[in-house]
């Protein structure tokens, strides 16, 4: 029988793979984008898990607008990345250090 | 009787704020007519008290006129204590206040500020009366710091004269020190007996002498003799004596009236006043009584030297002044209260005689102070020459004239005193009388005698000064003469004083006195047998030979003996000393705070060194801040992580 | 029975696509894997009788989403080896924290297993995952549910004015030009002498 264990364990793994990809991947801002993608998507199955089995249907309205920001999120990252590319040639990491102080 | 005192207070007071606030409307001519009539009729009441406590006996009136407030148990009031003292006190103010006022309608005649000084000096005039007529030491302390207000103000009076400013400062400083010592005093007082009121605190004095008060570690003190001295450090200041002396000199740069008012006549003998008012409490500490002795007596010969050597006319009267403080101290100091307040009472109509009618030479001389530049003014001011002759005669001590009875009484109590350090005390007094006699007359005989040394268009315009300035120097000069011989018998041996002045059994030199006194002219004859008169005769005689006989003889001497002369003439250091010492050192410490506290601690170290603190430690922060986006994110996953971790340990 | 099989046999796919998405080289691959990913992902969630979000899982997600990170992965010209260098230096950090908080997570799961709630039956027939969720995102919801719209509305905005550029040669009506024409700046009469015969 699945439980609800099954679930947060499944996420949880989902989760912490999306966290080393970020040090996996820390050069690459597409691939940065994709494992925040993944780590939301991990955050949802919570949700979702949890609502079918508490039996409440608001935590799939949470699901529902947590997909809406991931969108708005992913299409303006997306657009900020295509600005930068087209600026600098380059989307590296490395060479993006015009935050510092 | 208690609107009679408040009137006698009262009028002074409003009078100098007509004079003060209203002086451009009321014109010269109001100002002094309101004041001279104000301050009159003071007078006038004061006399009318003296007159009634000399008759019915045992009048004393002490009372409460207005309670100011009472916090935890310590009230605060104003309040009159009028016995024969007070009585005696608030006469002599007031009478030589009344002259000064008359006087000065012909001396400040040509001044532009002439109402503001009628203010100042009725001004001063409350602040007197409210001073000796207090019965608590609040109302002591308000009076005495209103007089040197006044003082203060007054020695300013010419303020676009730098050197009056730099008097009036130095006087204001120097008094500040020895209200310090005052202020001390009171609040020890407070602090042993709980009260304010003389009455209370003089029942309670076992309280003082049972107290101890630790000054250094380790070394406990009798209170008594704690707050005599204190007290005493207050009167100092006030008084003028050594080692506060030096502003009563100085305080000359005031127009004379004033340097007659409130330098010799009133203000500086408010020390003395307190001294005497404060009797019950010197009588409990030898200690204290001892030192009020040694200090008057080195003040009465020290000073009467420096006025030897000096040459502005003021200058010298200044410094008999200083003198005569020691010779009333020094009575104080030997227990014969009523030989002080008596000296004080004579000294207060010679000396303001002296300053107006040396008042009167500058007028005649156009305001010169320099006795160099008189010489033979006797036939042209024959009124203040005779006057001054009065007064030099009383000052030096001539038999039968007023100073004669003080001063002899103070230097026979001295000797019969047993005070510890009386042997100084009276070798000190006893060459005063011929150092007296000797800078009294050479004053006399430079200025009036001789050759004359002044410029033909000074003489052009010499000539005697009005009658309102000679009419105070005659009424002055009259009692310089009988006011010793009719009040010795009963102020100093009749117990006339009663019980403000309290002696202790086996100090009292004025009792044993008492017994060999047979009236005013026994003790003529008696003096004439005694040093201090043929003293004081050998001191004008030196006078006479060295400045009119043989005028060529001081230079020589001056010469002769120039490392004493030099000493003498620099008035024994003080001023450079206080300089160097005082001036130099507070100036010294505050430049070390500046340099030190200032600019390294708090500027360098607090308010600079916060921020370069934050500088430095943004500096070691910068090096985080790489600008690297996956820096900050990895920040944000590995916070996560540990967040998580101490969410789940925590729980 | 069939539910643990379906679960396990697509767990262990999303699993294996979520490594794909963090370790091909190709960003081209990475995007189908996460694309592969979500798919399974929305077949878990109809497996737990969220019908209508695994729907729009793969329509908008996949179908919109995902398409664009394709897009643009596809139309940057990126320099893969270049990409690809320093990958191992942080790897052991990043397994090291992957694995700290997965234990973290675990152990909170794990800890509370025995006193998680099970399973309840889903009401009677005639139920509707789609309408039950609309009934409250309508009513108890309809404030977020506007903001929700706005914000998509701000990120199309926001993404169309960040990347739309002004070319230089490319040429277009300005309207407000050509209504303030006036002729006397369009044509210019000459007035000369007509050439003579020659």
């Amino acid at each position: 029988m699945i439980g609800l264990s099954h679930y947060l364990i499944l996420s949880a793994i989902l989760f912490s793979l999306a966290v080393a990809g970020i040090f996996l991947n820390r050069k690459n801002v597409i691939i940065l984008l994709m494992c925040i993608e993944l780590m939301l998507l991990a955050v949802n199955f919570n949700f979702v898990a949890y609502s079918r089995f508490l039996n409440d249907i608001d935590g799939q309205v949470f699901v529902f607008f947590i997909l809406t920001v991931a969108a708005a999120e992913a299409a303006i990252g997306l657009a900020i990345l295509v600005v930068l590319f087209r600026n600098r040639r380059s989307i590296d990491v490395d060479e993006l250090d015009m935050m510092k102080g | 009787m208690k609107a009679t005192l408040l009137t006698i207070v009262l009028a002074p007071l409003i009078a100098a704020a007509i004079a003060g606030l209203f002086g451009k409307r009321i014109g010269r001519a109001g100002a002094h007519w309101i004041t001279i009539l104000a301050v009159g009729l003071s007078f006038g009441l004061s006399a009318w008290v003296l007159w009634q406590s000399m008759t019915t006996t045992a009048v004393v009136f002490d009372d409460t006129i207005y309670t100011w407030m009472v916090s935890d148990g310590l009230s605060m009031e104003i309040g009159f204590l009028v016995d024969r003292l007070t009585a005696l006190m608030m006469t002599v103010v007031t009478f030589v206040s009344w002259m000064v006022h008359i006087y000065t309608v012909g001396y400040m005649r040509e001044d532009p500020g002439y109402q503001r000084f009628f203010s100042y000096i009725a001004l001063f005039t409350f602040a007197m009366l409210m001073l000796v007529m207090a019965n608590n030491f609040l109302q002591l302390f308000f009076g005495w710091e209103a007089v040197g207000l006044v003082s203060y103000l007054l020695i300013g009076f010419w303020y676009k004269k730098p050197t009056a400013i730099h008097a009036n400062l130095k006087a204001f400083i120097v008094n500040r020190v020895g209200d310090f010592g005052f202020l001390l005093a009171i609040a020890s007082i407070v602090y042993f007996t709980g009260s304010l009121n003389y009455g209370e605190v003089f029942a309670k004095s076992g309280a003082l002498t049972a107290g101890r008060l630790e000054i250094f570690t380790g070394q406990l003190w009798p209170a008594i003799t704690v707050t005599c001295i204190l007290l005493f450090v207050g009167a100092m200041g006030k008084s003028a004596q050594i080692p506060l002396h030096v502003w009563l000199p100085d305080s000359m740069e005031g127009p004379t009236p004033i340097s007659a008012l409130i330098h010799a006549a009133t203000m500086v003998t408010a020390g003395i006043f307190m001294v005497a008012r404060m009797s019950p409490l010197y009588e409990l500490s030898e200690v204290a009584l001892s030192t009020v002795l040694l200090i008057g007596a080195t003040t009465a010969f020290l000073m009467g030297l420096v006025g030897v050597v000096q040459n502005d006319i003021k200058r010298i009267i200044a410094y008999s002044t200083l003198s005569q403080l020691g010779y009333m101290f020094v009575a104080l100091g030997a227990s014969a209260y009523g030989a002080g307040i008596f000296h004080l009472m004579t000294h207060a109509f010679f000396k303001a005689l002296l300053f107006l009618a040396a008042g009167s030479v500058i007028i005649g001389m156009h305001h010169e102070q320099d006795i160099r530049k008189m010489g033979g003014l006797r036939k042209y001011m024959p009124i203040t020459y005779l006057t001054m002759l009065v007064g030099t005669l009383a000052l030096i001590g001539f038999p039968g004239f007023a100073g004669f009875y003080s001063k002899d009484a103070i230097i026979e109590a001295v000797h019969l005193s047993t005070i510890p350090g009386h042997g100084i005390a009276y070798f000190a007094v006893l060459s005063g009388v011929f150092v007296t006699a000797l800078y009294s007359f050479r004053l006399l005989f430079v200025v009036f005698h001789g050759k004359e040394r002044f410029d033909d268009h000074t003489r052009e315009h010499l000539k005697e000064s009005p009658w309102v300035v000679t009419l105070p120097l005659i009424l002055l000069a009259i009692p310089s003469v009988i006011i010793g011989a009719l009040t010795v018998g009963p102020l100093l041996f009749g117990g006339w004083f009663g019980s403000s002045l309290q002696v202790l059994q086996n100090h009292d030199v004025l009792a044993e006195l008492g017994h060999e006194f047979h009236g005013p002219m026994a003790m003529v004859t008696h003096g004439l047998q005694q040093w201090p008169v043929w003293l004081a005769a050998a001191g004008a005689l030196t006078a006479w030979f060295l400045y009119v006989k043989r005028s060529d003889l001081p230079a020589v001497i001056a010469e002769k003996l120039s490392p004493l002369y030099r000493v003498l003439d620099r008035k024994y250091y003080f001023d450079e000393f206080n300089q160097q010492v005082f001036s130099q050192g507070a100036q010294q410490t505050g430049r070390l705070f500046w340099r030190i506290g200032d600019e390294t601690i708090i500027d360098g170290s607090m308010v600079n060194g916060t921020a370069k603190a934050v500088g430095w430690f943004s500096g070691v922060i910068r090096g985080i801040q790489t600008g690297f986006l996956y820096h900050y994110a990895f920040a944000m996953v590995i916070g996560l992580a540990a967040l998580l971790g101490w969410l789940i340990l925590a729980g | 029975m069939i539910e643990s099989g379906i679960f396990y046999i697509f767990a262990t796919t999303l699993v294996a696509a979520a490594i794909g998405v963090i370790t091909f080289r190709n960003p081209v691959y990475s995007a189908l894997c996460l694309v592969l990913s979500f798919v399974t992902s929305a077949v878990l969630w109809i497996l737990l009788e969220a019908e209508f979000l695994g729907i729009v899982l793969v329509l908008v997600y996949v179908g919109a989403v995902m398409v664009l990170f394709l897009f643009v992965v596809m139309m940057l010209d990126i320099n893969v080896e270049q990409m690809r260098e320093g990958f191992t230096r942080y790897a052991p950090l990043g397994v090291l924290v992957a694995l700290v908080v997965a234990f973290e997570i675990g152990y909170v799961v794990l800890r509370d297993a025995g006193a998680q709630p099970v399973k309840s039956p889903l009401p009677a027939e005639g139920y509707s995952n789609t309408e039950a969720l609309g009934a409250v995102l309508y009513t108890d919801y309809a404030y977020a549910f506007e903001l929700a719209a706005m914000i998509l509305l701000v990120a199309i905005v926001a993404a169309i004015s960040l990347t739309m550029r002004k070319r230089a040669q490319v040429k277009f009506q300005d309207i407000n030009k050509q209504v303030a024409t006036r002729a006397e700046d369009r044509v210019r009469l000459v007035t000369m002498k007509s050439e003579p015969r020659q």
